[in-house]
């Protein structure tokens, strides 16, 4: 195994291990930094495939991602949760235990999933499809244990984080085009997100989702 | 064949292990003193410790079976035969084929045993209290040890301590993120295992909080000399499982006489970083409700976990 092939294991694994970590936390600020420091290991991981395949286009996208979510997304998501004054504990469905085994289950699971498809592929990054796959699930798991509506959002774009991870493993990246058209629909996701926030904080006086279940008044 | 380095190592192994243990956990309390700007006590106050222990009478409860006399001397053997088992200056020991991590495992659980029996035997409620916790914290902490030892076992094929080590000092360099994801459960496990900050406070008598001080208040004297030295014992044990696991690289070769000062430098200098470590860690936390003990031990072994699958998939 080459030294560059290593490190995007070795960073893959630690995206994972952040994936892990956000499902298991309990303060929105956290959740934040956590989700900047998954950008980070991914525009690093996908700089260094960039570098030892001479793809010059994901120089691109790991500068996009740097761009956006490790600086501008983070900074809206503070910017928000300042705004709507959130910063009490996430509330979870399930006991924060429970969550680790299922997230485990699923990481099985995908590992289980993307062995095959990994040895049949020749690519630098291969190994790493079972990690961004159990990355996407775990993001998913996070977004429907959560009641708030701001670690949902969180969730939403930590999955965006594995699918790329994913494309990155599988074919060395999507088209430069996707990519930024991926990039400016995550960007325009959050600001709408944000402005939901608002609204459905006025109408409930919360921002748990639970309330939009009965939207009818009776 | 010639037995008689093999052996020599292992009388001078286990001697070192027993007289060194006390010195490192000097040497943590030293630490922690620093960095909570507190002057430090003595490097040698373990050994004064243990010195006036074992020149005081015993006080032992009316109503204590010989199982309550019996088991100090149980957890120092325990502890004694696991660290003097774990290749700690060489590999090549007579007893290593016995240092298999299962085994080892079986030994402290074994230690764990006969102390939650001890204390539950005077019929004190604290004893009883700090005998559940510590089995809580215990039955929490095992399965997380295994899949950490099992994560390096499936590395380099085998349970054997000693073969782990050989194979893990000779490897060419390469990343392996399963290694750094047991290594970060392996050291939660180390501090839930000996008492240390995030789940019990090691220094204090605070009833709410105490687990494992809450199962020997019952000793004195010798007794409690020979707990407390096993204590030290099994703290110096578990560091050396990590350094064997972790950072094998400078233990001297089989029957190489020559290679044992630098294994004992590279030894002491680990051991004075790891101690460091370890005073560092537990001034940055602070100690958890116990309510939150099964959540940091599940941590621990979701980490592990994930080493092992990552081991699978990534194949290092």
């Amino acid at each position: 195994m080459s030294l560059a092939s290593q490190f995007v294991n070795l960073l893959a694994a630690l995206l994972l291990l952040i994936a892990f970590a956000m499902l298991t936390q309990r303060r929105i600020l956290t959740l934040i930094h956590l989700f900047a420091w998954q950008g980070v290991a991914l525009s690093a991981s996908t700089f260094i495939v960039a570098g030892s395949t001479g793809q010059t286009h994901l120089y691109f996208s790991a500068a996009l991602t740097v761009l956006l979510k490790v600086i501008l997304i983070p900074w809206v998501l503070h910017r928000l949760i300042d705004r709507l004054n959130v910063k009490w504990d996430v509330e979870t469905l399930i006991n924060i235990p429970t969550t680790m085994l299922i997230g485990i289950g699923l990481a099985i699971f995908a590992f289980a999933l993307a062995t095959p498809i990994s040895q049949m592929a020749s690519t630098l990054t291969r190994s790493t499809l079972g990690i961004a796959l159990a990355s996407v699930l775990l993001s998913f798991l996070m977004m429907i244990v959560r009641r708030k509506a701001v670690p949902q959002v969180i969730g939403f774009l930590a999955m965006e984080n594995g699918l790329f991870l994913a494309a990155t493993s599988a074919t060395y990246g999507m088209p430069l085009v996707v990519e930024l058209g991926v990039a400016l629909d995550v960007l325009v996701g959050t600001f709408i997100f944000g402005i939901f926030f608002f609204h459905i904080r006025e109408q409930f006086d919360s921002l748990d989702i639970r309330h939009m279940e009965k939207l009818k008044e009776d | 064949m010639n037995y008689a380095p093999g052996i020599g190592f292992q009388i001078l192994q286990s001697v070192f292990v027993v007289l060194a243990a006390p010195l490192l956990m000097g040497w943590v309390n030293q630490c922690r003193a620093w960095l909570q700007n507190r002057s430090a006590p003595s490097l040698w106050l373990p050994y004064f410790t243990l010195a006036k222990l074992f020149h005081k009478d015993a006080v032992i409860a009316r109503d204590a079976s010989p199982l309550f006399r019996l088991t100090p001397y149980i957890l120092f053997g325990c502890m004694w035969l696991a660290a003097g088992i774990v290749p700690v200056l060489a590999t090549d020991l007579p007893f290593a084929p016995a240092a298999d991590i299962i085994a080892l495992v079986g030994v402290f659980a074994l230690a764990r045993v006969f102390s939650a029996l001890a204390a539950m035997d005077i019929g004190t409620s604290f004893g009883g209290l700090g005998a559940r916790r510590e089995m809580l914290i215990g039955f929490l902490a095992e399965p997380a040890m295994l899949m950490t030892l099992f994560t390096a076992a499936f590395i380099s094929g085998s349970t054997q301590l000693t073969t782990i080590v050989e194979t893990l000092a000779h490897r060419e360099f390469a990343i392996y993120p399963s290694l750094a994801f047991a290594a970060v459960a392996f050291v939660m496990v180390l501090l839930a295992e000996n008492a240390r900050i995030p789940i019990d406070n090691p220094s204090t008598h605070l009833e709410l909080t105490m687990i494992h001080e809450a199962m020997i208040l019952e000793y004195s004297a010798r007794h409690l000399a020979l707990i407390e030295w096993a204590v030290a014992i099994k703290l110096f044990a578990y560091m050396t499982i990590g350094i064997a696991l972790f950072v094998p690289w400078g233990i001297a070769e089989a029957g190489n006489w020559a290679a044992l000062p630098v294994a004992f430098a590279s030894l002491a200098l680990k051991l004075a970083f790891a101690g460091a470590g370890l005073a560092l860690l537990e001034s940055q936390l602070a100690k958890l409700r116990l309510f939150l003990a099964p959540e940091f031990l599940s941590a621990a072994f979701l980490l592990a976990v994930l080493g092992m699958l990552t081991h699978f998939l990534v194949r290092g």
